[in-house]
């Protein structure tokens, strides 16, 4: 016991000795929480949008007003020609383009019915479909107003039969994207910043040579792991503390649930990802290839955990795959315990799955750490 | 066991591959004796005692080292010795006495044995003025003679030195022998490798190495008229020469 | 010359020996991409839902059964009352439970009116929102139904032509993204490492004072990470056109070449890192920490950057992946020439003249 303390007690000095890497360890991740957790949002919004009008009637600027009012849109310019418009999105300055034909006012009199032209930008394919909503939405509050106007007599015999919708929002009323990210992104940094000091920690010292020092010493190869792996968990936790002071107070997320359940799960998550990154640092001879490896999985880890996007929508095999990534698993408790309030019993398949990873990774990084060759 | 020999080394081979970098040595060590072990680069040196001190396992053969198996009781091995490597091996980004209360930490010493041993250690090396500097930012001649102490930290039965002196000036040198002398006097076997052939003339007993076998083995007094030498020098290149 | 061609080589053979390393720099790229293609989307659909029906009678059967045969639902299990679908919620199972309200059937014929909650989790807005949009599109198209005896109207009604990527397919929009982020890591981090760490073995010194020229050394170091970038950058596009059917609608030609600028780019910047660290470790971290957040949420690549609030929206033009992955969505979805993106082109290399620069810069203040 009192071995570990030596090395827990060294490893610390080093790590606050090191001027270069503090800020790295502690400011950066806590700037990137603040600031860039505003850009992860799937909102759309001030969408690009242009028009054509080749009818210059009231009906036509009217139907336009409704776009100028709409706070989704960023209404640029009405483009004379066609072929100015679509250069305009050739190049990037609008996304929507509304084509209202030429006699269009007296068309819609005449047959009750007529089409406008839109094209929008696919290539992000989920938010073309939200603008098409938007633009549909535009025009179907336009077809109300004009049965108001146009339609003096009303020749409605028989009322329509509605089924109304309610949309509840639970827990996050408001829909604030900010309440779904930053937690996530809280994880990702104590993740990354664990994974990557622990992945680096053995490896270097194998490249400088003190590691061979210290195989020669009768230290215990448990004994020399949780000294090693100790401070890095102190690290972690620190952050995650820091980073919920932050959420709190900078971008008021709600914290429902049980604070000491998030930390009891957090003290074991971040033995997982210590475990890999030691196992790695043991299975390679320097730096550059420990950073490369922990690198390759995590980006992996990252974009197949439901933290920007949703598990379910992945096709079934892909989603066993993610029952194999810890990075999911924290995702979701942190989301359940702090925005619904899940209690133990709702987080107990996680947690069980998070001890059950916990103890094979570290159980492979004390059986891959070899005092002799 | 003749309690007398601390090491003894019989038959004892490292295989790497097809490549055999050690090929069945025999020896022994006595107790208290400095012991000699020369060889060209690439001669077998480093395997053999990474080998004697529990971080590489033998393919073959068998050694006993301060009455402890290789194969079977490796770490008991490193309780009873020291080790200082040619690489230098303490932590630059810590100080002199955080170093050394460190090392004394990993081999059980208590709190209470560290300072005392770390005051006596201090002084002996004339450190008090950079107790508290970064070791790396000391000359490399006392970063070597600060390593050697830190090897002798917890008592051992034996130290093994790889190397210590490659790249320090003569006068360091001379003084890094006089603490080997000095731990030699109070019982300690050194097992120390060099390239100076001077400093094979201070070891009690030698042995050289070549292409992975110990070639030559007795004192320096008697290898030099075995192979009609003016001194160590003429041995190693006759040797080498074959 | 001759000795120039020598060093290089001896940066491949370093590069080629660490056959780890090798196998990631590959199969990294090939892991992304399929895993984008196959498996990530930002689509939602299989979205497991419950029912709270309190009605139970033919009218709210046959909607269950439409919200059932539709492929973005599936009905995941039946809640009795509303007090228990907060703990439903809780151990997430479910992302929406739809509560349809007592005589459902009989209001409908009464009022010509009936209620449905659509209560969703919103923990992720995106997906509740969604889910609420679908159930009303699923509804009206059976209000339709119902009401098709009566002729509404005025009707206007758009006709949406999507361009660029007809079928909404969200590959088209991962591969630059991905193509993006690859390059420049790997660009980066592996320049600003493999020169710290000649700093930190110092084996820089030993290459310095060689009648090599400082920049020689430089370029010699950087070059097979550029060859190897290529490499990559083509396995990309490989990929992307044979097993995702991703047009590449302009010149393949300008594509290359822009490619190149942006592996320049980002290798600039690799060497801008390795000047201000002084270790490995310091690199790698500021290398990964520094650069891979931003580069994911900041370059359009996921989120885009118009619904971002304004300040970012004024970072995200440091970022050179933004820029990058503007040309590349031009080129192969929209099919333009150098004459749409030249000001993209423009600012790529005005950041790497910057890069190298004060690379260059903080170097000659090491030396003094």
């Amino acid at each position: 016991m009192k071995t570990i303390l030596y090395i827990i007690q060294k490893e610390f000095k080093q790590i606050f000795r090191n001027k270069g890497m503090l800020p790295i360890i502690f400011i950066l991740p806590l700037l990137q929480l603040v600031i860039l957790s505003n850009a992860a949002t799937f909102e759309v919004k001030n969408i690009k949008f242009g028009y054509i009008d080749n009818d210059h009637t009231s009906t036509s600027r009217s139907l336009i007003e409704q776009f100028y009012a709409s706070t989704y849109f960023n209404v640029s310019t009405d483009f004379p020609s066609k072929v100015l418009a679509s250069e305009a999105m050739l190049n990037g300055e609008v996304d929507v383009i509304l084509e209202i034909p030429q006699y269009f006012e007296r068309d819609l009199q005449k047959e009750k019915y007529n089409n406008l032209g839109v094209t929008i930008n696919a290539i992000d394919g989920a938010a073309a479909g939200v603008e098409n909503v938007y633009v549909t939405q535009i025009v179907q509050r336009f077809n109300q107003h004009l049965k108001v106007d146009l339609l003096q007599v009303s020749d409605q015999q028989i009322q329509p039969i509605s089924i109304e919708t309610i949309p509840l929002f639970w827990y996050n009323e408001t829909l604030n994207y900010k309440t779904f990210m930053v937690p996530g992104i809280l994880v990702l940094l104590v993740t990354m910043i664990t994974l990557f000091l622990s992945g680096m920690n053995i490896v270097r010292e194998k490249e400088i040579g003190t590691l061979e020092q210290i195989n020669v010493t009768p230290i215990k190869k448990s004994q020399f792991i949780i000294g090693k792996l100790f401070p890095f968990w102190v690290i972690g936790m620190g952050l995650l503390t820091v980073g919920l002071i932050l959420a709190k107070v900078i971008f008021n997320v709600p914290m429902i649930g049980s604070l000491p359940l998030m930390y009891l799960y957090t003290s074991i998550y971040i033995l997982v990802i210590l475990g890999i990154g030691l196992f790695i640092s043991n299975f390679t001879d320097t730096q550059q290839q420990a950073m490369f490896i922990a690198w390759f999985f995590t980006v992996i880890f990252i974009l197949m955990s439901g933290l920007f996007t949703p598990i379910e929508s992945m096709p079934k095999w892909a989603q066993i795959v993610t029952e194999f990534n810890p990075i999911k698993y924290f995702v979701e408790v942190m989301r359940m315990v702090m925005l619904k309030g899940s209690g133990f019993m709702d987080i107990l398949p996680q947690l069980l799955k998070t001890i059950l990873y916990a103890i094979i990774m570290n159980g492979l990084a004390v059986w891959s750490y070899k005092k002799t060759n | 066991m003749n309690t007398n020999k601390v090491i003894q080394v019989e038959g004892l081979t490292k295989v790497f591959g097809d490549f055999t970098a050690v090929n069945a040595i025999t020896f022994h060590v006595k107790k208290g004796e400095i012991f000699g072990f020369l060889g060209a680069n690439g001669a077998g040196k480093t395997t053999a005692m990474k080998m004697l001190i529990g971080i590489s396992n033998p393919t073959s053969g068998k050694a006993n080292v301060a009455g402890y198996n290789v194969f079977t009781h490796a770490e008991n091995i490193k309780k009873n010795i020291g080790y200082m490597s040619q690489k230098f091996a303490l932590y630059d980004d810590l100080t002199v006495k955080e170093n050394i209360t460190f090392f004394g930490g990993i081999y059980g010493l208590s709190r209470k044995r560290i300072k005392e041993k770390s005051e006596v250690l201090i002084k002996e090396l004339g450190l008090e003025k950079v107790e508290n500097k970064l070791v790396g930012s000391l000359p490399l001649g006392w970063k070597q003679k600060l390593s050697f102490s830190v090897s002798l930290l917890h008592n051992p039965k034996i130290v093994f030195l790889d190397e210590p002196t490659g790249g320090v000036d003569p006068i360091t040198r001379r003084q890094f022998w006089e603490l080997i002398y000095k731990a030699a006097n109070q019982g300690t076997t050194v097992f120390v490798t060099t390239h100076y052939m001077d400093e094979a003339e201070y070891c009690d007993r030698v042995s050289i190495m070549v292409n992975g076998r110990i070639e030559a083995l007795d004192t320096p007094k008697k290898l030099k008229e075995q192979f009609k030498a003016e001194n160590m020098n003429d041995v190693f290149l006759k040797l080498a020469r074959e | 010359m001759k000795r120039f061609i020598g060093f290089i080589k001896k940066e491949f053979y370093h590069i080629f020996r660490d056959r780890r390393s090798l196998f990631i720099l590959f199969g990294m790229p090939i892991a992304q991409i399929l895993l984008f293609g196959f498996a990530i989307t930002n689509e939602i659909n299989n979205v497991n839902i419950a029912i709270l029906d309190h009605s139970k009678d033919a009218t709210t059967t046959e909607i269950i059964n439409k919200i059932a045969a539709s492929k973005y639902f599936s009905i995941k299990q039946m809640v009795t009352n509303e007090a228990d679908i907060a703990s439903v919620f809780q151990k997430g199972h479910v992302k929406a439970v739809l509560n349809f309200e007592k005589d459902f059937s009989k209001n409908l014929i009464k009022d010509h009116k009936a209620t449905i909650q659509i209560i969703t989790d919103a923990t992720d807005p995106n997906t509740a929102n969604t889910i609420s949009n679908y159930v009303n599109a699923i509804l009206q198209q059976y209000q339709k139904q119902l009401n098709k005896d009566i002729t509404i109207a005025y009707q206007i009604v758009p006709e949406t032509r999507m361009v660029y990527n007809p079928e909404l397919k969200s590959v088209y929009m991962f591969v630059p993204g991905v193509m993006t982020i690859i390059l420049m890591l790997v660009s980066a981090m592996m320049t600003s490492i493999s020169i710290t760490r000649e700093k930190e073995l110092g084996t820089m010194e030993i290459l310095l004072v060689s009648p090599l020229k400082p920049i020689q050394v430089i370029v010699g170091k950087v070059f097979p990470y550029i060859f190897l970038s290529i490499i990559n950058a083509v396995v990309i596009v490989v990929l992307s056109i044979f097993i995702f059917n991703m047009p590449v609608q302009g010149s393949l030609f300008l594509l290359a070449l822009e490619s190149v600028l942006f592996i320049i780019t980002a290798l600039a910047l690799g060497i801008l890192i390795s000047t201000i660290s002084a270790t490995q470790q310091t690199a790698m971290m500021i290398s990964l920490m520094g650069l891979m957040l931003p580069v994911i949420l900041l370059s359009g690549f996921i989120f885009p950057i118009s619904s971002m609030p304004l300040p970012l929206q004024m970072i995200s033009n440091i970022i050179p992946a933004k820029w990058f992955i503007i040309i590349i969505k031009g080129i192969m979805l929209k099919g333009v020439g150098l004459q749409f993106i030249w000001k993209e082109t423009l600012i790529l290399l005005g950041m790497t003249v910057f890069f190298i620069g004060l690379s260059v810069k903080k170097y000659k203040i090491r030396l003094e």
